[in-house]
């Protein structure tokens, strides 16, 4: 393992246990306020914990209560979402400050950033100071920064979330590129970003790790109810019958197991809202009620007190669905995946 | 500050001043009078110079050197006030201690002190009976001019410089950390360039409290002519004798503090639009 922390802040409830191999990332998926930045804080140097250690490709970042680097000396920098450019220098000024503080030699430094600038995109803004960058162009700015200081660990705190969303997806396509081999630890909301950045996941909710694994294999089978929410699965919990599954408060759904499962068992089951029906209230199925409309495009994401549906907008509105409407949920027994709690 | 506005033109066009939210009128006749109040005193005393003697009255041998001294011990007590203000401010604002709170309020002690006070203080510390039993003996010398100079002007500048610390936050200097540069080279590229104006406007008012330093200096350093009689004193002692050459002299004093602010003011402005 490259990057190993265990460590724990009892002011802001956070205890947590993360490992990451050379070369990976780790998204950090969690609710507001579960700790993720408070995570990236005590790697970066700039929030101590209580108690705990770090270790870096062999480096101990930490080791309390006797040992402390201090942030210049970890080779660990941090993106945060706004980009920090240095006002007072240009773009390339600012690239060539984090590439100087590796030591570089002033023209070395110089050529380092016109490198970064260019393998992120920057390099037409380069001569412009902070003031006159667009939110993308500063935090491809703040990309290139941060990868010419050379870190041996790169923190990325919601880089894309103050971004346009046409912004954000051509930046995400660049963090991918230049993020590829390196060893990095990404705090985000979006799904997206984990599948497409991150080797690995783990779900922080107040404060400690719930989950953590293979990207695509946490999401596509989570344990934790912010995992599939964010994940855009529905997740029941319940216990193993002979049909599927009954839920602690008495939904029964019959379902496909992934693997023999004894009943009684404690079982989730994981249903994809693209895969659930929704009917006039009354008719065969789950009666349920409508918590929530969220379009996206020109799909609806119908949330109810049981299960999330993906339905066209012409289906909602010919439904005349509203946050409250009484409803009936109808799913196959294929499409409910059941599997040991 | 809009990018157009940078890069179009280096003044704004008046088409862009912000149109007034409604500052009820009898506001303005309070603030009218406040401003009479501090200009008209100085009209009446420019009205009274007598200008057909004025460059006789100014380039009188005490005149010159009581100009050329305030000159030469204002920016030097300037200087002291960066060199020892700068570290302070930094100090009491980013560094976290206990009785941080007593501390800035002993700092700013010389702001409330009357003068004369401060002068008896330099006295006791550095005096030939003094504290230091005249080890230092720089009492009634140009070096103790400078001292009292600094010793008031001192927390002009360390007032404004920690404000101007705090407001900017320490948000850029945690990014320069974790890039890998070191605490000096972090002050001198990240923290010192972020406030540049604050230095400039610090050190303004520090020099324009060294230039008018009177009471201190009187008390600590004595007024002897080209080595410790500032303007100042210079204009006090002419009022006796000679009240044209007081004024005259006073408008120099006026004109110098204008000047300096102007060219202080000129030379920041650059730098508070890039900062901006």
């Amino acid at each position: 393992m490259s990057l190993r922390l265990t460590a724990s802040l009892a002011g802001r409830g956070v205890s947590v246990d993360l490992a990451l191999a050379s070369g990976e990332t780790l998204a950090l998926l969690g609710p507001n306020g579960a700790g993720k930045s408070t995570v990236l804080g005590m790697l970066a140097g700039l929030v101590r914990p209580d108690e705990g250690a770090a270790a870096l490709d062999g480096t101990t970042l930490f080791d309390l209560p006797s040992t402390w680097l201090a942030p210049h000396r970890r080779g660990v920098a941090l993106l945060a979402q706004e980009a920090l450019l240095f006002p007072h220098l240009t773009a390339h000024g600012n690239v060539a400050f984090a590439a100087r503080a590796t030591g570089l030699a002033r023209a070395a430094a110089r050529e380092r950033a016109d490198d970064w600038l260019s393998r992120t995109g920057a390099e037409a803004v380069a001569e412009r100071r902070p003031a006159e960058l667009s939110g993308g162009q500063a935090q491809r700015v703040a990309i290139a920064r941060a990868l010419a200081a050379e870190p041996r660990l790169t923190l990325l705190d919601e880089p894309l979330a103050s971004l346009d969303v046409g912004v954000a997806a051509e930046l995400r396509l660049t963090l991918a590129e230049v993020l590829a081999d390196r060893t990095a630890v990404l705090v985000t909301h979006d799904v997206l970003d984990a599948y497409l950045l991150a080797d690995r996941v783990a779900v922080l909710q107040e404060g400690t790790v719930v989950e953590q694994g293979p990207t695509r294999e946490v999401l596509a089978r989570p344990r934790h109810p912010f995992t599939a929410e964010i994940a855009g699965l529905s997740l029941l919990t319940g216990r193993r019958t002979a049909l599927g599954i009954r839920t602690d408060d008495g939904l029964e759904l019959a379902g496909t197991e992934s693997e023999p499962i004894g009943a009684g068992m404690p079982v989730t089951a994981v249903i994809r809202p693209s895969s659930v029906g929704l009917h006039p209230a009354g008719s065969d199925g789950i009666p349920a009620r409508v918590t929530a409309l969220e379009p996206r495009d020109d799909l609806v994401r119908v949330r109810t007190d049981r299960l999330t549906a993906l339905l066209p907008a012409a289906v909602v509105a010919e439904l005349r669905l509203a946050p409250g409407s009484p409803v009936s949920l109808r799913v196959a027994p294929e499409d409910v995946a059941i599997a040991p709690d | 500050m809009t990018t157009s506005a940078r890069s179009s033109a280096s003044r704004r066009p008046a088409t862009s001043r912000p149109a007034t939210t409604g500052v009820p009128a009898w506001l303005l006749v309070i603030a009218a009078v406040g401003a009479l109040f501090v200009l008209l005193p100085v009209a009446a005393m420019v009205l009274q110079v007598d200008w057909a003697q004025f460059p006789a009255l100014i380039s009188s041998p005490s005149s010159v050197d009581a100009l050329l001294l305030s000159l030469r011990t204002s920016l030097t007590a300037t200087a002291a006030c960066l060199v020892l203000g700068i570290p302070m401010a930094m100090v009491l604002a980013r560094v976290p201690f206990r009785g941080r709170g007593l501390v800035r309020a002993i700092v700013l002690l010389p702001l409330v002190l009357p003068p004369v006070v401060g002068g008896l203080a330099l006295l006791a510390l550095y005096g030939r009976r003094g504290l230091l039993d005249g080890a230092l003996p720089v009492a009634f010398s140009t070096p103790a001019v400078v001292i009292a100079q600094t010793f008031v002007a001192l927390p002009f500048l360390v007032l404004s410089l920690e404000g101007a610390l705090r407001t900017a936050g320490d948000r850029y200097e945690a990014v320069a950390a974790t890039l890998g540069a070191g605490p000096s080279t972090v002050l001198f590229r990240v923290t010192l360039p972020l406030v540049v104006p604050a230095i400039v406007s610090g050190a303004v008012l520090s020099f324009a409290r060294a230039l008018g330093e009177f009471g201190a200096t009187l008390t600590f350093a004595g007024s002897l002519q080209g080595v410790t009689r500032t303007l100042p004193l210079e204009i006090y002692l002419q009022r006796e004798t000679d009240p044209d050459a007081a004024v005259a002299l006073s408008l120099v004093l006026i004109a110098v503090a204008i000047a300096v602010v102007a060219v202080a003011h000129g030379a920041g402005e650059p730098l508070r639009r890039r900062t901006a």
